[in-house]
């Protein structure tokens, strides 16, 4: 924040248009997925540079990723930034969660004094928050105009030039591999809590032979287990987003079978010789199991798949899933005793 | 978008074409582009291509356009499915 300005509706903040060191970092942590749940703005009023009567209204979501892609974005602009509390969720995820809705919209018009800051009666909303904004409620229920804006904040400047006009690039969600890439730390992040279950029983399970419970086993074969998981993460994880347009088929469970299966053949030829032929046969499916199930998992972070595309793969892949998981088991338990 | 199919047939779109007003706010709102108009008339290209987030229903004013929207994530899916099983009404989702 730079300073306040006096309105007739009240102090209102004045943020920067670039980053500071401090927002950097933030972003960093968001995007690794250390403060993701809990990195938010004040929802209200703010401004950038030195907005009049005139100027736009820009309305937002309060995750602070999301307002600092939208500020940003408008060096040399002059312009109101409406906040709207979305509970900390940005823009397409809380309009698709209804939190980012008509009611909240209007709420935050009402709250602000927003018709007696600005003489127009214009909203400029991001494209994405359509999903749960009706722009006809919202005329209806406080008089201002909705006019959708971009889907990218960086095409606002022009949206602006063109007065207020967006053209089809601009309207067109993308995936490209920058977007794609920047969501693997997160989707890593996340898999720390369910990884350590995991790998504890899977040393456990490991232990497991003729001498009941061995812990030389354990550790040895525990290793190789983890070895093994630490492939199918990288296969459903990482190369599944970074190779997405490319791996052939539509579900993402066959997806993640493909991406795991360099993977899985690297770790077999490395851990063959010293292991039996179950060993080995488990460790092939455990890896693409875990691939398959994470590529699974990564629908949620595309801007393409349907609830109805997931529910129908879910319903073929899981029972895949889950079968492997146990043969996996069977094999893994049956191994010392071979 | 080019480059991304997902799964085929599934969608729950559906376009009246006797009740559209030819407004156009389905054209704006469409992350993929699907919704044209010509002639005053909606034209509707490769539904396929829906990944029913429901913003044009939401925004058309004469319920020309049906769509059961929702998150297409596996997680929201999965816990969905476990919070029935187990009876639990929870409505928190995951992202």
């Amino acid at each position: 924040m730079l300073d306040f300005i006096a309105t007739p509706v009240g102090p209102v903040p004045r943020v920067a248009t670039t980053a500071s060191a401090r927002d950097r970092w933030g972003t960093i942590g968001a995007r690794i997925g250390l403060i993701r749940r809990n990195y938010k703005v004040v929802p209200g009023l703010y401004a950038v540079g030195s907005p009049d009567v005139l100027s736009p209204v820009l309305v937002t979501a309060n995750y602070k990723l999301s307002f600092d892609a939208l500020r940003h974005r408008l060096s040399g602009i002059a312009a109101w930034l409406l906040v709207v509390d979305t509970r900390g969720i940005n823009v397409w995820c809380a309009a698709g969660k209804g939190v980012f809705s008509t009611e909240e919209v209007l709420q935050s018009v009402r709250d602000t004094r927003l018709g007696e800051l600005v003489s127009h009666r214009d909203l400029i909303l991001p494209q994405l928050a359509a999903t749960g904004v009706s722009a006809l409620a919202v005329k209806k229920g406080c008089g201002f105009r909705v006019f959708f804006g971009p889907v990218r904040a960086a095409d606002l400047p022009a949206f602006l030039r063109q007065g207020k006009q967006g053209d089809e690039a601009m309207r067109t969600v993308t995936f490209t591999l920058a977007e794609r890439a920047v969501l693997i730390p997160v989707e890593l992040f996340l898999l720390a809590k369910p990884l350590l279950a995991i790998l504890f029983l899977g040393f456990l399970v490991s232990g497991i032979g003729p001498s009941v419970f061995s812990p030389a086993a354990a550790l040895h074969r525990g290793l190789v287990l983890l070895a093994a998981t630490a492939g199918g993460i990288v296969g459903g994880a990482v190369l599944t987003p970074l190779l997405l347009p490319w791996l052939p088929g539509r579900q993402f469970w066959c997806k993640g079978l493909l991406a795991g299966l360099p993977v899985a053949l690297l770790a077999w030829l490395l851990s063959a010789p010293r292991l039996g032929a179950a060993e080995q046969l488990a460790l092939l499916l455990w890896t693409e199991t875990v691939s398959s199930y994470l590529a699974m998992n990564f629908t949620g972070s595309t801007p393409f798949t349907s609830p109805s595309g997931v529910e129908y793969e879910m319903r073929r892949g899981l029972p895949m899933q889950i079968a492997a998981v146990c043969l996996t088991l069977a094999l893994w338990l049956a191994a010392p005793f071979l | 978008m080019r480059g991304y199919r997902y799964i085929d047939k599934v969608t729950t779109l559906r376009v009246d074409r006797q009740r559209c007003v030819g407004c156009g706010n389905c054209t704006v709102v469409c992350p993929h582009r699907l919704f044209s108009l010509s002639a005053g008339q909606l034209a509707l290209s490769d539904p396929d291509l829906c990944m029913e987030c429901g913003a044009c229903a939401r925004n058309c004013p004469v319920e020309a356009i049906t769509v059961s929207p929702g998150v297409g994530c596996a997680v929201a899916i999965l816990t969905a499915w476990v919070n029935r099983l187990l009876g639990r009404k929870v409505l928190s989702g995951c992202c």
